[in-house]
């Protein structure tokens, strides 16, 4: 087996993929929004339950995907909660950066939580797998547009006929 | 593959004789396609992605590099020795096409950019001229994107209704449906000759024979067909038939529709410009007949001529020795990847082309895909731009091996080495 493909596909990472977290619909989420990746055929809904002063008091998804993707949006809801919205868009900014960039910058996260940040960290590996990088972010995308008040993105846009 | 098609055996009057029982020379062949000497990942490349696209013989890409080095220049217009030579070499490679598909005459083979616009071309030229409000297309149930979407813009536009023939977890097509979906409303039904995400082989014959009793017209897609077997527009019958170069082995950038003189020349220009008009003032504008009518442009000289070199490399093989090959390789990968538990093979039509589509249970396909290229095995993963068909088996994706005539039974032995290594490390 290769190195880059155990860095990536990780223990911690492959339990995610089989057995998701907070893999639910919460009846008091205050914001939605659907996610699809049409390449793939990877789909989502992230549920983020804020309350007044942004605070996540909870995050949950429900959806079908690859291990990769399952387990971004797995544990995604797991570093979410408790976070305010400005820091989860923060860390998903950080996040990206290391699944694109070999030499990202750290400083963008300097004052994130240091546990959410190594957890994202396992899941960089995906840099040596280009293609893949839409898997690992796309939970993160759905629940930035959920926060925004949009209800769906894509990462292809659509228009229907 | 079994094939009781009759019409389907029939080869072409001016095809290259080949008898099915001649030695395949598969290390000869191999040889002619240099990138399967590439190693990748240390590996040597197992190439099972043919039905996306298949790699280009040696002969093809002398062929296109000599109109580059040797004689290039533009078609139809120079007075000059480059002109002239390349427009011979152009139209010759039209002759080509036309002697591969048995066509009536070299003047019912359009080159277009492949077969997505070969198919948006007759749905916005014969489909904007031919049909009203009322009017029915008929696609099936396992149509590439390519033969969907055109039709729904049609409908769009005109009102029309399009019917859709269901298929059986198999993934056959169901006759009966269809001949109940035909009325003298039916005024065209497209149809894929064999299914890209499935490897279905539509049984053309009676979906042609029927159509016509209607009085209806039918658009055959061969993408996946003309790779695979010997098609022979006389014998089939058939309206309009369309496929691209690059499936074939030949270029991207080039495609063909074959279409009935006498339809193609009943239609408006699909596009407009140079090359396709017998003359303009500012007053009127008189449009050539087929095929330049459809031609506007500069047309893609140099892959015009890979993909005569394609048709001739393929013709040298002889199309009923790749099918004999071909259907070699289906069986022993059919039956080798039936034997891994937890796999479930997608598309158990009663006649196939070399196209497996299957899922794993536990492991996700673009995982699979992952895995088995660190490996060198190059399959496709995702919905194969068949989105109706994977709602139809209720799954996101498939893995898909779609085999080729260079392929060999060592590679499908690597490719279950490296589906049963994923199997192992996702337990």
């Amino acid at each position: 087996m290769f190195d880059d493909l155990r860095d990536l596909y990780q223990e911690v990472i492959l339990d995610h993929g089989k057995s998701p977290r907070n893999f639910r619909r919460p009846n008091d989420a205050t914001c939605l929004a659907h996610g699809n990746n049409p390449v793939c055929g990877d789909m989502l809904v992230v549920y983020i339950t804020l309350d007044d002063d942004g605070l996540i008091l909870d995050a949950a998804f429900q959806g079908q995907g690859c291990a990769i993707s399952m387990a971004s949006a797995s544990m995604m809801t797991e570093i979410l909660k408790g976070k305010t919205s400005e820091e989860a868009r923060r860390l998903f900014g950080g996040f990206h950066d290391m699944c694109i960039n070999e030499d990202f910058d750290p400083a963008g996260l300097a004052d994130c939580d240091e546990d959410a940040v190594d957890r994202l960290r396992m899941l960089s590996g995906v840099r040596e797998f280009p293609i893949r990088v839409k898997c690992a972010t796309l939970a993160w995308h759905t629940m930035q547009a959920a926060v925004n008040g949009e209800k769906e993105i894509s990462t292809e846009l659509d228009t229907p006929l | 593959m079994t094939r009781d098609s009759s019409a389907l055996e029939i080869a072409p009057e001016n095809a290259p004789v080949a008898t099915a029982t001649a030695t395949y020379d598969l290390e000869k062949i191999r040889a002619d396609f240099p990138i399967l000497a590439q190693l990748v990942y240390g590996k040597p490349l197992v190439y099972l992605d043919n039905g996306a696209s298949a790699q280009k013989p040696r002969q093809v890409i002398d062929a296109m590099s000599e109109a580059y080095e040797i004689y290039y220049s533009n078609v139809h217009r120079g007075v000059h020795w480059t002109s002239q030579h390349s427009t011979e070499v152009f139209e010759a490679g039209r002759g080509k096409v036309a002697a591969f598909l048995n066509a009536f005459s070299e003047n019912e083979i359009i080159f277009t950019r492949g077969a997505t616009e070969a198919i948006n071309l007759i749905a916005a030229s014969w489909g904007r001229k031919n049909l009203e409000a009322g009017d029915e297309v008929i696609i099936s149930h396992m149509e590439h994107h390519s033969n969907i979407v055109p039709w729904q813009i049609v409908r769009q536009e005109k009102g029309i209704e399009l019917k859709v023939v269901p298929i059986d977890d198999d993934g056959n097509f169901l006759m009966a449906e269809y001949e109940k979906m035909l009325s003298p409303r039916t005024k065209m039904v497209a149809v894929t000759h064999v299914s890209n995400a499935l490897g279905t082989i539509v049984p053309v014959d009676d979906v042609i024979r029927l159509a016509h009793e209607q009085g209806a017209l039918v658009l055959l897609d061969g993408c996946q067909a003309v790779p695979h077997m010997a098609v022979d527009v006389q014998a089939l019958d058939v309206d309009f038939y369309v496929f691209s170069g690059h499936k074939l082995y030949g270029p991207t950038g080039i495609g063909v529709l074959w279409g009935r003189e006498d339809l193609l020349n009943a239609m408006p220009p699909y596009q407009s410009g140079g090359d396709m008009i017998a003359s303009v003032t500012f007053e009127k504008t008189t449009f050539k007949k087929a095929p330049h009518r459809f031609e506007a442009g500069t047309p893609a000289i140099t892959e015009a001529i890979g993909l005569g070199a394609a048709v001739d490399y393929v013709g040298a093989i002889g199309l009923d020795n790749i099918s004999a090959h071909e259907e070699g390789i289906l069986q022993y990968a059919t039956e080798r990847l039936s034997k891994v538990e937890g796999l479930r093979i997608i598309g158990t039509a009663l006649e196939k082309a070399s196209i497996i589509s299957f899922n794993m249970e536990g492991v996700h396909p673009h995982d699979l895909g992952t895995f088995v290229d660190r490996q060198g095995v190059a399959v496709r993963v995702g919905h194969h731009c068949a989105q109706p068909v994977m709602e139809r088996y209720d799954v996101a994706a498939t893995a898909r091996a779609s085999f080729g005539l260079y392929n060999t039974r060592e590679e499908i032995d690597v490719l279950i080495d490296a589906i049963n290594s994923t199997k192992e490390f996702f337990g």
